[in-house]
């Protein structure tokens, strides 16, 4: 008799990552940092504690939301906002186009290539508030300050996504309008634009969807906007008018946000 | 197609009559709305301080040019804490997020009419509500520090992290969900063989391009209060000492670009 006993033998999922050294790498790698990061940390836990009662009456002071008393300024604000938001958004897209057309590599010239990805890249790495202080300084402070802030920094976004959807154009498609002997600007007109118009206009929406949450904030640092209806209650200690600013913001970008969503559905 | 008789001439056109009338009344509303925008903010702004803008450029490029190099001893740390608190608030919203995720997807929702709601309710209050303003209640709340900013930059990121993440669990392939049931297996066992396995790779995607932004956010919390390079920032921007914010600047974009560039790396490893 000869019977082979088979061991038995259990199923195991395959592991996401599936080289086993470069797996424990990372374990050990996150580990480390984690262990690291957590002593250069620093977190006062006494004062944590005592905070946390004070937290308590700070939630307590937001609760209930007044609407009534400050309602005139919180309307000035979201509609001085949402002004900001339409004259950005569309600023920030007429110059976001030829940035974009300057940045696809299958249109243009390596050094304008490298020009325009400068400008995408120093748009991008510049939060809202750092542009918001240098424009305030500008421009002084009011609504205008916050336009150009928001108008800069859809390039960065604006431009860098329209830049990959026209490198990804079809190729021959162009290739077929120059071969008709289009100029340069029917070439773009005929040959590029109808392939990223779809994309143009959601990012478009998407992107005012954006500049509204982002008006919220450039106002903190005199930027206009509700932003700067929300500092000054929070400056005043008005926590509960500063509770109906936050819940009139949460409303209308849930609004903003639900109906470009709807539009994009549409076009896409 | 649109062919208009001009003489002998047939003219090709892209829109036929009633597509261009159309695209100009759509151009004509969109442009009456702008200006009239453009007009309401005219009307706030002090106009004289805006044409006074060049000279003010000028004055602080001769500020802040040549930046002081020697303060770079100084921002190592600083820059330390930065990467921290975008890497430790990922974290922790990637905790808070994946349950929310996976009460908000239709698909693996304990109940539509009841849970599913607030979830969403969640992730849209998390997401309308910069991670500035946040800071802004935390400082108050625990305190100026580090410990804020990564609360902050947590509570801002769990609803975009959670928001794509129930996006992707929506999309999976019920097919494998249903050949891992058909086994006999519990909902427990249905969650880590069926559901986990499709998002993972969309799941690493999202945190990494998440932490990414986080780092850019993070940069600026400390202009109120919440620990980072925004701290220095903030010091160097009141003690009007610009060729130091200068230096901060130049900072700030190598660590955006480093940490760009690594989120791209990893999300083109990944897909």
């Amino acid at each position: 008799m000869n019977s082979i006993i088979h061991p038995p033998q259990t199923w195991v999922r395959q592991p996401f990552i599936k080289s086993k050294t470069v797996r424990y790498c990372i374990y050990a790698g996150v580990v480390l940092y984690i262990i690291l990061a957590f002593n250069t940390l620093e977190v006062n836990w006494v004062r944590v504690w005592e905070g946390l009662p004070r937290g308590q009456k700070f939630l307590a002071g937001f609760t209930p939301p007044d609407f009534i008393s400050r309602w005139e300024e919180i309307v000035d604000g979201v509609l001085e906002s949402l002004w900001m938001t339409v004259v950005s958004t569309v600023v920030g897209i007429m110059i976001s186009i030829p940035v974009a057309l300057g940045a696809a590599r299958n249109i243009a010239h390596p050094l304008v290539y490298f020009f325009c990805r400068g400008i995408i890249a120093v748009s991008r790495s510049f939060h809202e508030i750092l542009l918001a202080i240098f424009f305030v300084k500008f421009f002084g402070f009011g609504p205008f300050a916050g336009f150009v802030t928001l108008s800069f920094a859809t390039i960065g976004f604006y431009a860098k996504l329209l830049t990959e959807d026209i490198e990804d154009t079809s190729a021959s498609q162009s290739e077929a309008i120059q071969a008709t002997g289009a100029s340069w600007w029917q070439w773009i007109n005929y040959g590029i634009q109808p392939q990223v118009m779809p994309r143009m206009i959601g990012l478009g929406l998407y992107r005012f969807d954006i500049n509204f949450r982002e008006s919220a904030i450039v106002g903190v640092v005199g930027g206009g906007g509700i932003g700067a209806t929300l500092n000054t209650a929070f400056d005043r200690y008005e926590f509960d008018s500063a509770a109906a600013i936050l819940i009139v913001i949460i409303a209308i970008v849930f609004l903003v946000e639900y109906t470009s969503g709807m539009i994009r559905k549409q076009v896409q | 197609m649109a062919v208009s008789q001009q003489g002998n001439l047939k003219v090709w056109h892209r829109f036929d009559r009633k597509q261009q009338w159309i695209s100009w009344a759509g151009w004509l509303t969109g442009t009456i709305i702008f200006v009239y925008c453009f007009q309401l903010i005219s009307e706030k702004t002090f106009w004289m301080f805006v044409w006074d803008a060049p000279t003010q450029v000028g004055d602080l490029a001769y500020r802040m040019i040549p930046p002081t190099w020697g303060y770079f001893d100084k921002i190592w740390k600083p820059l330390w804490d930065t990467i921290n608190i975008a890497t430790l608030g990922t974290l922790l919203a990637i905790i808070i997020a994946v349950p929310i995720a996976f009460i908000a997807a239709a698909n693996t929702t304990p109940s539509t009419k009841f849970v599913r709601p607030f979830a969403l309710l969640a992730i849209v209050s998390s997401r309308s509500i910069n991670s500035i303003i946040w800071a802004l209640l935390l400082v108050a709340i625990v305190g100026p520090g580090l410990f804020a900013g990564i609360i902050a930059i947590g509570l801002r990121s769990v609803g975009f992290i959670a928001k794509l993440l129930y996006e992707a669990i929506e999309e999976i392939d019920p097919k494998q969900v249903e050949a891992i049931q058909a086994t006999g297996a519990g909902r427990l066992q249905v969650l880590t063989y069926g559901i986990v396995p499709q998002i993972l790779p969309a799941f690493a995607g999202i945190s990494v391009y998440r932490w990414d932004i986080n780092i850019r956010e993070s940069t600026v919390l400390g202009l109120v209060g919440a620990g980072g390079i925004g701290l220095q920032l903030n010091a160097s921007i009141m003690e009007l000492a610009w060729s130091k914010v200068s230096l901060i600047l130049i900072a700030i974009i190598i660590t955006v670009i480093f940490s760009e560039w690594i989120s791209a790396k990893v999300r083109h490893a990944i897909i």
